[in-house]
């Protein structure tokens, strides 16, 4: 079944306590495919790609992976579909308790593909990839600069080559020229291990690299979705407004003046 | 406000928590006893539960043992008994003093430090992550704890025990002049197995509360620095009543003929 996305949302809503976060999302994210979100702060990007780890949990709606709906699943269906799931949280995440290599190699021991010699080789050249050098891999993550742990982070989310990558802001707090090297690395990753990537990203430049497909979210709802060559002239004055970055449109940001 | 409907919202909030905890040392029992095992995890708890809190019980059993003598000599003195120095001492450190005073320095040394630390580890998101990496986290953090706390706690007691009765004994020989012998042969002729084992029972119990709240409240902990910072008190404070709640029902089921 070509057909099938491999990962799609039906009017999933969430709520925390009286604050409506989602209100019906549908989106759908083909294999293969790279698809970016962008979006206000705060708007749920975060929170939605958290409802396909089962880390939050929608009030309504459809999640599926490969079909099959995932909210509320079984504990083994659960951990079938985070088996085939590599995330870079927003905030790293690390393991502080574990040297950076161990951290990368987590999974791949964890899941018992590798023992740990082999773990540790392969978390080497895992972090070589996202240009950290061989001595960084026995430090510890508090040693590392914020720029340094992301890019740890990242490692640890494409480590284990998953199916599925989510990447939650993957090059903030990066210089222009690592951010460069990240995005490339992260067309990389969908491109040589074919793996279906979602992006949250407030850098226009990063999504223009990375996007095969770019979707906004506002106010709980997916508003527009487009190829990334729509980016420039989108058919939405709200996508066109957020996308030059300009304070005046219809998105009026809540601040007192 | 109704005085009965604030009774009535303080005993539902006190049976929602103990059904929480139920639930949760429900699940973690169930990771205790299925596989797979995380034994470097368990590894270095019991060397952070047992090893470490070594000199913290030595120290506590050993001045409890030497001021149980002097206390009970002065006593006993006046109804010229002081010969029961010895099995006062023997009996009160063995059944009570070792495990309560055990339980409780654990308490404050291991359960803070546990909750402290899942509960960083919930608020960074770490915990999510180890879900994303083939790990399920009541498996990795929780029960190694448990285990560590139910297997430790018997042998710091039981060393205590054996510090404790000392402690006694040096104040009894130098302080009190007993004749060295004599207490030796006391103590032996007073204690029976059963004064032993019920106090390494408690002990058994009690590390099961000081690593079941440590972990409860740190796995449930919300917000940031304040957050951990609660779960923590929450910790030490659950484990200190439950303990002594639990040595009481203990006692009786042991001793009350
Ligand atoms: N655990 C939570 N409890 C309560 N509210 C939450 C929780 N997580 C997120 N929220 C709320 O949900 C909303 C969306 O959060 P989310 O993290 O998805 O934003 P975001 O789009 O990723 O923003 P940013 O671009 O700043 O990262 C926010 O208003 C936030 O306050
Ligand atoms: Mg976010």
């Amino acid at each position: 079944m070509s057909s099938q996305p491999k990962i799609s949302f039906e009017d999933v809503h969430l709520a925390f306590g009286p604050k409506q976060v989602l209100r019906g999302i549908d989106l759908a994210v083909d294999a293969g495919e790279s698809l970016v979100i962008i979006g206000g702060s705060g708007s749920g990007k975060s929170v939605l790609i958290k409802t396909v780890l089962g880390i939050t949990r929608p009030d309504k709606g459809v999640v599926a992976v490969d079909g099959e709906d995932i909210v509320g699943a079984s504990a083994r269906l659960r951990n079938t579909v985070n088996g085939k799931i590599g995330m870079l949280f927003q905030g790293g995440a690390l393991f502080d308790s574990l040297p950076v290599w161990e951290n990368v190699g987590f999974g791949l021991i964890q899941s018992g593909a590798m023992d740990r010699q082999q773990a540790r080789v392969k978390a080497i050249d895992t972090l070589a990839r996202v240009g950290l050098d061989e001595h960084v891999s026995t430090l510890l993550p508090v040693e590392l600069s914020g720029g340094m742990q992301k890019r740890v982070a990242l490692a640890r989310a494409i480590a284990d080559e998953p199916e599925i990558i989510f990447f939650d802001e993957p090059t903030t707090g990066l210089d222009p020229i690592m951010s460069d090297v990240i995005n490339k690395l992260i067309v990389e990753c969908v491109r040589d291990l074919g793996a279906t990537a979602v992006t949250i990203t407030h850098d226009m430049r990063s999504a223009r690299t990375i996007a095969d497909k770019v979707a906004m979210i506002y106010e709980g709802q997916i508003i527009w979705t487009g190829g990334v060559k729509d980016l420039d002239a989108p058919d939405h004055e709200m996508v066109d407004q957020f996308v030059h970055g300009r304070a005046e449109g219809p998105i009026q940001m809540a601040v007192r003046r | 406000m109704n005085p009965l409907a604030s009774i009535g919202a303080v005993v539902l909030a006190f049976f929602t928590a103990t059904g929480r905890v139920a639930i949760f040392a429900g699940r973690a029992l169930y990771h205790v006893v299925t596989p797979p095992m995380h034994f470097r995890q368990m590894l270095r708890q019991l060397v952070d539960v047992g090893y470490y809190s070594l000199p913290v019980v030595a120290l506590t059993t050993l001045f409890s043992g030497m001021v149980l003598a002097l206390q009970s000599y002065t006593g006993f003195a006046r109804f010229s008994a002081e010969g029961a120095v010895a099995s006062v001492v023997v009996l009160s450190m063995t059944r009570e003093l070792a495990p309560v005073l055990a339980g409780l320095m654990v308490a404050g040394r291991v359960g803070a430090a546990m909750a402290a630390e899942i509960g960083t580890m919930r608020v960074t998101e770490q915990i999510d992550a180890l879900a994303t990496l083939s790990t399920n986290p009541m498996k990795y953090l929780v029960a190694p704890r448990i285990i560590a706390g139910v297997l430790t706690l018997p042998l710091l007691v039981l060393i205590g025990d054996i510090i404790g009765v000392m402690g006694g004994y040096l104040v009894g020989v130098y302080r009190l002049d007993f004749n060295p012998s004599a207490y030796i042969q006391q103590t032996w002729a007073f204690v029976e197995t059963l004064d032993v084992m019920s106090g390494l029972v408690k002990a058994a119990v009690f590390g099961f509360i000081v690593t079941l709240m440590g972990c409860y409240h740190g796995y449930n902990s919300r917000g940031g620095a304040q957050g951990v910072g609660i779960a923590t008190t929450n910790a030490v404070v659950s484990s200190a009543i439950l303990i002594l709640v639990a040595n009481y029902v203990l006692t009786e089921s042991f001793f009350s003929k």
